[in-house]
């Protein structure tokens, strides 16, 4: 009895507020708005009993989803999401590879402080790092400063407010997410392997190319989801980082829904955007999965 | 061993450099005289003065707190139980579900969150303020507390519980002696991370919060969009300040028992 209680009591709390609003996202996507606000068309009767639920299910269609197709924005902002975030994902596997090889291969009793160094970032407030951000890259931001003061342009560069920003922002925020599974894979790597490659004639870039790397790819793997998958739906680092010109999902949804107060398209947006993560989730869970095996 | 060359050094030290200057430099200016926020003009404390004396903020910071509170503890004594299941239950209905549901709240955009919570709660008539704040913070970060718990409950040995039942220990008793000591660690560490990600968190709290709680994202969010400002500098370098100091602490004091653990392994080594 008690057994059950300890499996019912999580197990309901995640039904009631995880799956049932899902559904309800899933319904309202289906309805059409009664003046902006809810009620919406269809509601359901249950006290009509069987052509309650009829009525209810006729009354449901694709119309919002329709209008998504239709609409320019809405596709341009979904594959603009995907196009940055895959960007990032690539510049954050650049700059995040090098740090994580040079943690792996840092004295042994360095390693817990470059560890915790690496994950401290991650602990300091998210807006409070995009923001840092801001007064870096202004007009008459320290970065423009700098480079002025050097001498090496004449004229302030336009970095803020621009897509480049926006890369700038997602690459640091995400990089310990990166850095981290790729360092597990290599520290766990033998490094006898690297000196019976080079004794079989390997050049040191050979050995890393044939041995280091496909040892580390479950880590690559990983750290990439890691940064791909929430960089999609982000909100802060375009609203905050990025101009008029960037069209990300995550704000579209954020702007349809406090802005527009379209619910029904807001549920619509939110749904598209499910089904576009259900794959990039579910390749992410195999390599999990994966990983935990060759660990254990 | 191999020697640790020129372009690890230099790529850690750029890495680092990149991971903190930002970080840096906003707290050097957050003690700068001027208001314009990018040029130097002596140092001051005033703009943490005018930080106090902001109301707005205050009570935000208030409700923020209260609610980071309030969700941690109960994620963690949920995400705990849903670890123990995860690690424990072996197989039962709905168990792929249970799993599925667990994890991807982790991989789940803030904003499809928050506006599924939001939509819940006035679906079923919940007045939006701090509790429907706690409630949908405790759902996404009881997640995380399971992801951290049950990473320890893997390789916790079952044979001491095992023990404890063999003894005569019911089980709640044997779960409250001997396996919560062992995985408190964890479930510390869980709870503070259900609280850093609560206090941190903008876009859930922005969907299901109402006019009459606003948390100190909220706030920080809608100043800062206006451009950056001396007392949200101030503001970011004392909740900077707050979490360097606890995470440094609690590392320290994990380093320490790990030392003590080892101590007390060995003296019971050497008792015949």
């Amino acid at each position: 009895m008690r057994r059950l209680l300890i499996v019912a009591i999580p197990y309901l709390w995640l039904l009631a507020f995880f799956l049932v609003p899902f559904v309800i996202v899933l319904k309202i996507s289906l309805s059409d708005t009664a003046l902006a606000r809810p009620p919406y068309f269809p509601q359901l009767d249950l006290y009509a009993g069987w052509t309650g639920v009829r009525d209810f299910l006729s009354g449901l269609d694709l119309e919002n989803f329709a209008f998504l197709a239709t609409d320019a924005l809405y596709w341009k902002a979904y594959l603009s999401s995907l196009r940055i975030a895959a960007v990032s994902t690539l510049i954050a596997l650049l700059v995040g590879y090098p740090i994580a090889y040079a943690m792996a291969r840092a004295n042994q009793s360095w390693r817990p402080t470059l560890l915790m160094l690496v994950i401290l970032p991650f602990w300091i407030s998210f807006l409070i790092r995009v923001y840092s951000w801001m007064g870096i890259l202004g007009q008459e931001g320290y970065l423009n400063q700098l480079l002025i003061g050097v001498g090496i342009i004449s004229d302030p560069l336009t970095i803020l407010n621009t897509n480049v920003a926006v890369y700038i922002g997602i690459v640091y925020t995400y990089l310990p997410f990166m850095v981290l599974p790729i360092y597990a894979s290599l520290g766990r790597m033998d490094e006898s392997l690297l000196e019976a490659a080079e004794d079989l004639g390997c050049s040191r870039f050979q050995a890393f190319r044939l041995v280091t790397l496909p040892l580390s790819r479950p880590g690559i793997i990983a750290g990439c989801f890691l940064v791909f998958i929430p960089a999609i739906g982000e909100f802060v680092i375009p609203s905050l980082l990025g101009g008029s010109g960037t069209l990300m999902i995550g704000k579209v949804l954020w702007e349809e829904f406090f802005s527009n107060r379209d619910w029904p398209v807001a549920s619509a947006v939110a749904i598209v955007l499910l089904l576009i993560l259900i794959v990039p989730i579910i390749i992410f869970q195999r390599n999990e999965q994966r990983r935990q095996e060759a660990e254990s | 061993m191999r020697r640790f060359g020129w372009f690890n050094a230099t790529s850690l030290t750029l890495g680092l450099a990149f991971l903190y200057l930002p970080v840096v430099i906003l707290v050097i200016y957050s003690f700068n005289a001027s208001k314009l926020v990018t040029v130097w003009a002596g140092f001051s404390t005033k703009w943490y003065g005018e930080l106090f004396r902001n109301e707005a903020f205050l009570d935000a910071a208030w409700v923020t707190l209260k609610v980071a509170f309030l969700s941690s503890t109960l994620a963690t004594a949920l995400g705990t139980m849903a670890a123990h299941v995860l690690v424990r239950a072996g197989r039962f209905p709905g168990r792929t579900l249970f799993s599925g549901v667990i994890y991807a709240p982790l991989v789940m955009p803030e904003v499809i969150t928050g506006l599924s919570l939001l939509l819940l709660f006035i679906g079923i008539g919940l007045d939006r303020g701090v509790l429907t704040i706690v409630l949908a913070h405790t759902t996404f970060s009881m997640c995380y507390v399971s992801v951290v718990v049950s990473s320890r409950l893997v390789t916790f040995d079952r044979s001491l519980e095992e023990a404890a039942l063999d003894l005569g220990c019911t089980p709640f008793d044997a779960f409250r002696l001997v396996t919560l000591p062992i995985i408190a660690p964890a479930v510390v560490s869980g709870w503070l991370l259900a609280f850093t990600l609560s206090l941190d968190d903008l876009v859930i709290a922005s969907f299901t919060s109402g006019p009459s709680a606003t948390t100190l994202p909220i706030k920080i969010f809608s100043s800062v969009r206006l451009g950056v400002s001396p007392e949200i500098n101030a503001l970011s370098t004392i909740l900077i300040a707050i979490v360097s100091i606890g995470v440094i602490a609690a590392s320290l004091a994990s380093k320490r028992s790990a030392i003590r653990g080892q101590r007390d392994r060995r003296s019971a080594v050497r008792v015949p």
